[in-house]
């Protein structure tokens, strides 16, 4: 009796608490909604004490499609175009983790050549993602350049991915037991050409933008996420990398031909807005080499696909496998009763996980440092609502 | 688009043009040529060249091509012409619609891109034009709750306060509107009344962005104000005058920016703050507060504010070749006679054709480098829009009231030690005797 009066008493406290918020004149609710230029199809209620947030409610679920129940209504391979949408820009990689489960619930093994043509598909989906997301943080900080170079200069790699894919951006060249084709005549030497051009960029990208000093006194020191709540809130990518964690599923759970690959997984200590930030762009400078080792080490000729029954039959059991996206670790969880459709499948994306960390970062920072933040973590809206 | 079309003939084109000119024609004699008699007769008319003005020898003049210079002449010294035309509203409107283009044309081959194309045959030169006509045919939406008297009423204040501190600003020694004794006093005077305009727009507008914004212009328009007048002041020290004409004079062969570098630095970046443009573009902060003050214009309501802040634009730039880079003044490059010996001859036909008693090579001259030097201040304000992103509340407040302050200080110190060390004179360098 006296423990339901005292839970009585907290709810009575709780709900003063809220009605003397909602009556204090110095807190100004905004909406930052999905027609406000700076969100993305995403709201969050932000509530200001003069400059400052003292409140923040993610409002995510404006563009749910349900990708997840509309896999249980197709068969393996007709869930490929749709699984792509979530992320368009980086649909290699979104589609990869999905292929590696259904390899793995079917049991059947990638030829070498194929893995390649997939893995430098992946680098370069990774490439033409991070410029997007450049460029959308670059004009959300008011730098009208940076979003034009990298909008830019993602039309080279898109051209890449027309030559061998056929499509421009949502391609769904990844499938069950390997590609869809084989890379076209003389594609190794453009793509070098391609990539060679694209390195010069990137450093004209950095002498523009992130060594420009109103940029650094905008992003260093702002929204900081220490190393033990980025582990804590279990944040992934770029975000727990700029948080000091060296986590890159590509070294530590690594898939394909990804061991025999050496790169670096770039970690920053500083663990503010401009580590997460910069982040991203040495993931692409490291995605250059890493598509410079994967053409010279690529098998002359080879199959680059195990044919597979159309209307397959996954075998009774389920299957996890994750990659590195754009973003971070992309996991599909595959659940599979034996039929030609699976039973469940789980997307486990990166974009919502570091959603949690927004609410923790923009609480006590100002208004104006809501852009730096919000972009920084790297999330995409669409892939977060699936 | 920009093809002659299959079924073009050239003689359809002269017959047409023919036509018009006829019909042109009637409607003057018919029409405008009685309405001009009937004005002339009842204005009292004034006195050119030595004779008063006649309905009769009004019409002599125009008719007869020698004598129609005078008139002209006549014409561009009224104070119509002056605040109307020349060097008034047109001219600095016609400078903010080629700075309008010169920015998407720069920004454009800044960023890899092509900007305005196909508005115009040349590089989208009528690009403007068009983005005019379509704002004038938008509709305007007034938001509901909104102070509606304020909401009409903020733009023209905005545009008509932009013309008065264009009026100030001498192009070329006797080419000034308002040619007041305290003429830098009254620009800043006039300059503060944008704040105002901006936070009483916002307030009007009844809707929480533009009331962000419009804080947000307040704050910034006048922590940047102190250092603007401040490094303003070791110019007046300097030339001993607040009349924007003498400060000019005063710098005909010593421009003031070798002696004070630094305060023409805090100048250029005050302008930045007040013409709200990147990196100071806090008022409109799109990623923050949708468009800031300007979230509720639409229609002509945003024309106005942007011919405004054009306007401004271009009187800060005025202001600062005025101040530090030898307003008018530059080496001689127009002849003194458009045509040599035109003036000494008989033929009116060359009279008028070298605009004899019109053309003032000094004047010329003067607009000449006036315009160029004030264009190359605009660009330099135009580029960091280029290369910028945008600066944050808390350090544009801290650069205001403190970097700049102190800066202009340390200018103002410099230029007071060398003025009572017997260095520095109204002229320039003092040389020893």
């Amino acid at each position: 009796m006296s423990n339901l009066e005292e839970k009585i008493d907290e709810a009575k406290k709780l709900s003063m608490q809220i009605v003397k918020d909602t009556e204090d004149d110095r807190l100004m609710t905004l909406s930052v909604g999905p027609q406000h230029p700076g969100s993305g199809h995403f709201r969050f209620v932000i509530k200001l004490d003069g400059d400052y947030i003292v409140n923040v409610d993610p409002d995510p679920g404006y563009v749910h499609r349900g990708h997840e129940k509309m896999c249980e209504y197709r068969n393996y391979f007709q869930n490929l175009p749709q699984l792509e949408r979530p992320a368009l820009h980086d649909s290699s990689n979104i589609l990869y983790s999905y292929c590696l489960a259904v390899e793995d619930l079917v049991g059947i093994h990638v030829p070498r050549r194929g893995q390649f043509i997939r893995a430098i598909a992946s680098e370069l989906d990774r490439l033409v993602y991070t410029q997007y997301w450049l460029a959308i943080y670059g004009i959300f900080l008011g730098h009208s350049t940076m979003f034009m170079w990298p909008a830019g200069d993602r039309e080279l790699i898109i051209d890449l991915f027309e030559r061998f894919s056929g499509h421009r951006v949502t391609h769904c060249f990844s499938i069950p037991g390997g590609v869809r084709n084989d890379f076209p005549y003389n594609f190794k030497e453009k793509c070098l050409t391609q990539v060679n051009y694209f390195e010069k960029r990137l450093k004209e990208y950095e002498h523009i933008f992130y060594n420009n000093p109103l940029f650094r006194q905008r992003t260093e020191g702002v929204g900081i996420l220490p190393k033990e709540d980025a582990i804590k809130l279990g944040v992934t990518g770029s975000v727990l990398r700029a948080s000091g964690v060296p986590y890159d599923i590509r070294k530590v759970e690594p898939y394909d031909i990804y061991d025999e690959i050496d790169f670096k997984v770039q970690h920053m200590k500083t663990c503010d807005s401009f580590a997460r930030s910069y982040i991203p762009y040495l993931d692409m400078v490291e995605s250059c080499h890493i598509i410079r080792q994967l053409l010279d080490k690529m098998p002359e000729s080879g199959d680059v696909r195990v044919k597979l029954q159309g209307n397959m039959k996954g075998p009774p059991g389920e299957s996890f496998k994750r990659v590195e996206s754009g973003r971070g670790a992309l996991g599909y969880h595959i659940v599979s009763d034996g039929a030609s459709r699976p039973y469940r499948v789980k997307i486990s994306t990166p974009s919502f996980r570091n959603l949690i960390a927004l609410s923790y970062l923009l609480v006590g920072s100002k208004l104006g440092d809501m852009p730096s933040i919000y972009w920084s973590l790297n999330y995409w809206p669409i892939e977060a609502d699936r | 688009m920009g093809s002659i079309t299959p079924d073009f003939r050239f003689g359809n084109l002269v017959g047409s043009i023919i036509q018009l000119v006829l019909v042109i024609l009637a409607i003057v004699t018919v029409l405008i040529l009685p309405m001009i008699f009937f004005a002339l007769f009842f204005v009292p008319l004034p006195v050119v060249n030595g004779q008063v003005l006649t309905p009769y020898l009004f019409f002599s003049m125009v008719v007869d091509p020698s004598r129609t210079l005078p008139i002209v002449k006549f014409l561009m010294h009224t104070a119509l012409f002056k605040a109307a035309i020349f060097p008034g509203f047109l001219f600095a409107s016609l400078i903010a619609a080629a700075t309008i283009f010169i920015e998407r044309k720069l920004l454009a081959k800044m960023q890899l891109r092509v900007g305005p194309l196909y508005a115009g045959k040349v590089e989208g030169i009528f690009q403007l034009l068009a983005d005019g006509l379509k704002l004038i045919s938008k509709e305007i939406i007034v938001p509901s709750g909104a102070d509606k008297p304020i909401f009409w009423l903020a733009p023209v204040m905005f545009v008509s306060t932009s013309a008065a501190v264009v009026s100030l600003i001498p192009v070329a020694y006797g080419w000034v509107v308002a040619d007041l004794d305290v003429g830098l006093i009254a620009a800043f005077a006039l300059l503060g009344f944008f704040p105002l305009i901006a936070l009483l727009y916002s307030w009007a507008s009844n809707s929480k962005y533009p009331f962000l914004g419009g804080l947000r212009a307040l704050h910034q328009m006048i922590a940047f104000e102190i250092p603007f007048f401040l490094s303003a002041l070791p110019v007046v020290i300097l030339s001993g005058s607040l009349n924007l004409t003498e400060i000019a004079r005063s710098q005909n062969i010593f421009w003031n920016i070798f002696v004070m570098p630094i305060n023409a630095f805090v100048f250029y970046i005050s302008s930045l703050a007040e013409l709200e443009r990147i990196p100071f573009d806090l008022p409109e902060a799109e990623s923050e507060i949708v468009a800031g003050w300007l979230t509720e214009t639409s229609g002509m309501i945003f024309g106005l504010i942007q011919l405004g802040s054009y306007l401004k634009l271009y009187a800060l730039s005025a202001l600062f070749v005025i101040l530090f880079l030898g307003g008018w003044y530059g080496p001689q490059i127009f002849p003194h006679e458009l045509i040599p010996g035109a003036s000494s001859s008989n033929i009116s036909l060359l009279k008028i054709i070298a605009l004899d008693g019109l053309y003032n090579a000094v004047t010329v001259n003067s607009i000449f480098w006036f315009t160029i030097k004030t264009f190359g201040i605009i660009l330099l304000m135009l580029i960091t829009r280029g290369v910028n992103p945008r600066i944050r509340i808390d350090i544009l407040l801290h650069t205001g009231w403190y970097k700049l302050i102190v800066l202009t200080f340390i200018n103002l110190f410099v230029v007071l030690t060398l003025i009572y060390g017997g260095i520095l004179g109204p002229g320039g360098i003092i040389l020893p005797k």
